[in-house]
């Protein structure tokens, strides 16, 4: 755009010989600086090959003069939140377990930290949910119903001991006997504690039998269960008139309980997870909706 | 490639520099008043104060990046009403396709930042270092003292604009005074400091340096306007059916017989910022900047011609006056059915906007159903389900906000961590809830697979209520439960 062109008609720049409907597409030289910009890339781009990893290898790649590498970044960046949390983390571990909740500061961090820790740690068994795996001796967290208990300490206990583990002295344990296995309690007898079981917690049962099944209950259960079934938290022994059902509520379900026992063992965290990580998810699972 | 006389040129040519020539006229007065107040408009903006009461910023512009907030006067915008911003882009894109439509390339010439700081850039290159002779006579000179000096006086100039503009950029980011108090003291975060200096060199770079080629080289814009332009497009244009065969005027003596009006006083190429010759008909690199048109009417207002051999001309009126006749009005250019279009859909965008604006609540709440798992049993017998609650409170105080629902079946509606159905938002702050909605035992809500409900969130305080529709889900149908009924 200069006094070349002024010098010439229209027409006379030199052409690419592309046309189009009469239209030429003219060649005119690309500025210099152009040219120039381009060698400065080609250079940029090879000294970046020097100084950052780069180069492909049969094993891994050229390290780079910087020796950057990401997952250091990571592993500074991990270390740096750790730094930036530990006073946090401090107040949480001091704080008394019911007081947690009135903190909202404290609230806010342990319930994000204890969704990271059930997430990694519990999910596996517990669901992504939180809501257990129905019928199948994995505790559904989500609902008002607890075995050992649902206040921060009862939650923050089975956490940190685990429940039926040969691991820690002071885990939750209790044992239901296995009565027909072990010859305890005879098949009509169990059926019939059976029937009576459906009866107290409202399902369709047979009266006859159930009626049967409320003496062999009073022998032979009513111990642990209370009188009327609804258990006892310091035993571990299930409420059995509610809705809920760790192994499921159906006869043919109850019927295998009572014969063959249940012994769903949880691993003590107190050995894998800090004491904050514990008060943490424990938290976290007391304000998914059951929480006392 | 086509065959040609002229020795082949090389590939690539060093820029050849540009030497605008000082006009005086009604496009360059013009132009001198839309540098003034686009200017003004860019450096004063960010110092203007708006009272919005407790806890906002008194900024009427502001961009506040942590907060994630934009602020215009009145209007605040918040992150999830983004959709203005991509509405004002869609109004500012039909506003170039009119303007391009109907007036050309009206854009580049008077409004673009990178023409009105270059014209400044000039401006001052002109007062240090005088009109076009003389700067192509610095331009040849060796580097003697002088012409050190004059160049160590416009670089130190056009650098202090350079800083003044990457400085006002950053004022639109965070409050103002603050902020030039700590770029003072040098306390100012360094990403202040970056900005800056990027904004500076580019503003420098481009205005005193590159010009031109950022037009013709960088900016994608004047490829588009030549696929928007037409026929009836506005354009600059030279009248060469009039000027036509041209040739140098005598002084003293008269046109010779069948000369043009065009005396090749060069006046129209010697004041062009782009350094092209209009002469040559319409081109990539012309921007429609009319100063050539001021300098060729001063030159026929001295040589006793009519003004207009260079003037403001669409295609067709080109062919109306190469037949002798006269050319259509303006406004013949301007209303058309496209620009008529143009302008229809840019109106709906903007009345759409501004009725959207109007709409806004001062509360706001996303309701967000937890579907892992879709319902809990509870030992009653009742279903529950849970919904997090996103509570969105743009007052600048704290409110409560009470949540109720509403639905054809009977539920229960109870909140996390408290008892009542009342939650405090923060001031400026969204707040996540969990809300539990629970279905007696047995109950149609139970039952049914879905049910419908609209949750309800209300401030009592400004009487504002919005509502959230979603769904209940029961026990499904291949639950056995369900299947005993």
């Amino acid at each position: 755009m200069s006094e070349r062109n002024l010098t010439r008609k229209p027409g006379e720049v030199e052409t690419t010989g592309h046309e189009w409907d009469g239209i030429e597409e003219l060649n005119n030289p690309l500025p210099r600086w152009w040219l120039w910009t381009f060698y400065a890339t080609i250079f940029w781009g090879l000294i970046y090959t020097i100084l950052f990893p780069a180069w492909p290898l049969i094993s891994g790649a050229t390290p780079g003069l910087l020796g950057f590498s990401t997952r250091a970044r990571v592993a500074t960046e991990i270390a740096r939140v750790e730094t930036a949390n530990a006073p946090m983390r401090d107040r949480l571990v001091a704080a008394d377990l019911g007081a947690i909740k009135d903190d909202p500061e404290l609230l806010q961090f342990a319930t994000s930290a204890g969704a990271a820790v059930f997430r990694t740690n519990c999910s596996q068994c517990h669901g992504s949910g939180a809501a257990g795996v129905q019928a199948s001796g994995y505790p559904n967290l989500l609902d008002d119903d607890w075995i050992w208990g649902g206040t921060m300490e009862d939650i923050h206990t089975t956490i940190a001991h685990g429940i039926r583990n040969t691991t820690d002295d002071q885990a939750r344990y209790s044992q239901m006997p296995a009565f027909g296995v072990d010859g305890l309690l005879e098949e009509p007898q169990i059926d019939a504690v059976v029937q009576h079981v459906l009866a107290i917690s409202g399902q369709e049962h047979d009266a006859a039998l159930a009626a049967e099944g409320a003496t062999v209950f009073a022998e032979n259960c009513a111990a642990c269960h209370t009188e009327a079934g609804t258990g006892d938290r310091a035993l571990g022994a299930p409420n059995l008139t509610d809705a809920i059902w760790l192994y499921g509520g159906t006869a043919a379900d109850l019927t295998y309980t009572v014969t063959n026992s249940r012994f769903g063992v949880m691993p003590n965290w107190n050995t894998r997870l800090s004491e904050a990580d514990i008060r943490a998810v424990a938290l976290y699972v007391h304000g998914l909706g059951g929480g006392e | 490639m086509t065959s040609q006389d002229s020795p082949p040129e090389g590939l690539y040519a060093a820029r050849e520099p540009v030497f605008p020539r000082r006009v005086k006229g009604n496009f360059r007065t013009l132009k001198w008043w839309i540098m003034a107040v686009t200017l003004g408009i860019y450096y004063v903006t960010p110092w203007l104060r708006w009272d919005r009461g407790p806890n906002l910023p008194d900024q009427a512009v502001l961009v506040d990046m942590a907060g994630r907030r934009f602020f215009f006067f009145m209007i605040e915008i918040w992150p999830h009403e983004f959709y203005f911003v991509a509405g004002l882009l869609i109004m500012a894109g039909l506003g170039l396709f009119l303007f391009t439509s109907a007036l050309g390339r009206v854009w580049c010439g008077y409004a673009c930042p990178q023409t009105v700081w270059t014209d400044l850039f000039i401006l001052v290159e002109r007062w240090i270092e005088g009109d076009r002779n003389a700067r192509i006579r610095l331009h040849r000179q060796t580097w003697d003292m002088e012409k050190l000096r004059k160049r160590a006086v416009k670089w130190t100039v056009w650098f202090l604009i350079g800083l003044a503009t990457g400085g006002a950029w950053i004022f639109y980011f965070t409050d103002a005074p603050t902020l030039l108090g700590q770029l003072l003291t040098f306390s100012a975060p360094p990403v202040a400091y970056i900005t800056m200096f990027i904004l500076t060199m580019t503003t420098f770079w481009f205005g005193g340096f590159a010009r031109e080629q950022i037009c013709i080289y960088a900016c994608p814009w004047p490829r588009i306007q030549a696929a928007m332009l037409d026929e009836e497009s506005i354009t600059v244009a030279y009248r060469d059916w009039r000027g036509e065969p041209r040739g140098k005027l005598k002084h003293g003596e008269p046109l010779a017989e069948g000369q043009g009006d065009c005396i090749d006083c060069m006046a129209c190429v010697n004041v062009c910022p782009m350094g092209i010759d209009i002469r040559n008909g319409q081109q990539l690199a012309c921007i429609t900047c009319a100063l050539c048109i001021d300098a060729c009417d001063d030159v026929m207002d001295k040589i006793g011609k009519p003004r207009g051999l260079i003037g403001y001309l669409a295609l067709t009126d080109e062919a109306l006056e190469r037949a002798g006749n006269p050319p259509k009005s303006v406004w013949a250019h301007v209303f058309r059915v496209r620009t008529v279009l143009y302008t229809l859909l840019w109106a709906t965008v903007g009345i759409a906007l501004v009725v959207a604006l109007f709409l806004r609540t001062e509360i706001d709440v996303n309701v967000t159903p937890v579907r892992n798992p879709t319902f809990v049993t509870l030992s009653d017998g009742s279903i529950r389900n849970a919904y997090d609650f996103r509570l969105l409170n743009k007052h600048g105080e704290d409110r409560d906000f009470h949540i109720s629902a509403s639905s054809d079946a009977a539920m229960r509606v109870s909140l996390e961590g408290t008892t009542e159905l009342r939650v405090t938002v923060p001031a400026n702050q969204t707040k996540t809830q969990r809300v539990y909605l629970t279905a007696e035992a047995g109950s149609p809500a139970a039952s049914d697979e879905r049910t419908d409900v609209t949750f309800w969130v209300e401030d009592r305080l400004s009487n504002e209520r919005v509502s959230h529709r979603t769904i209940f889900n029961g026990l499904d149908r291949e639950d056995p439960e369900k299947k005993d009924d």
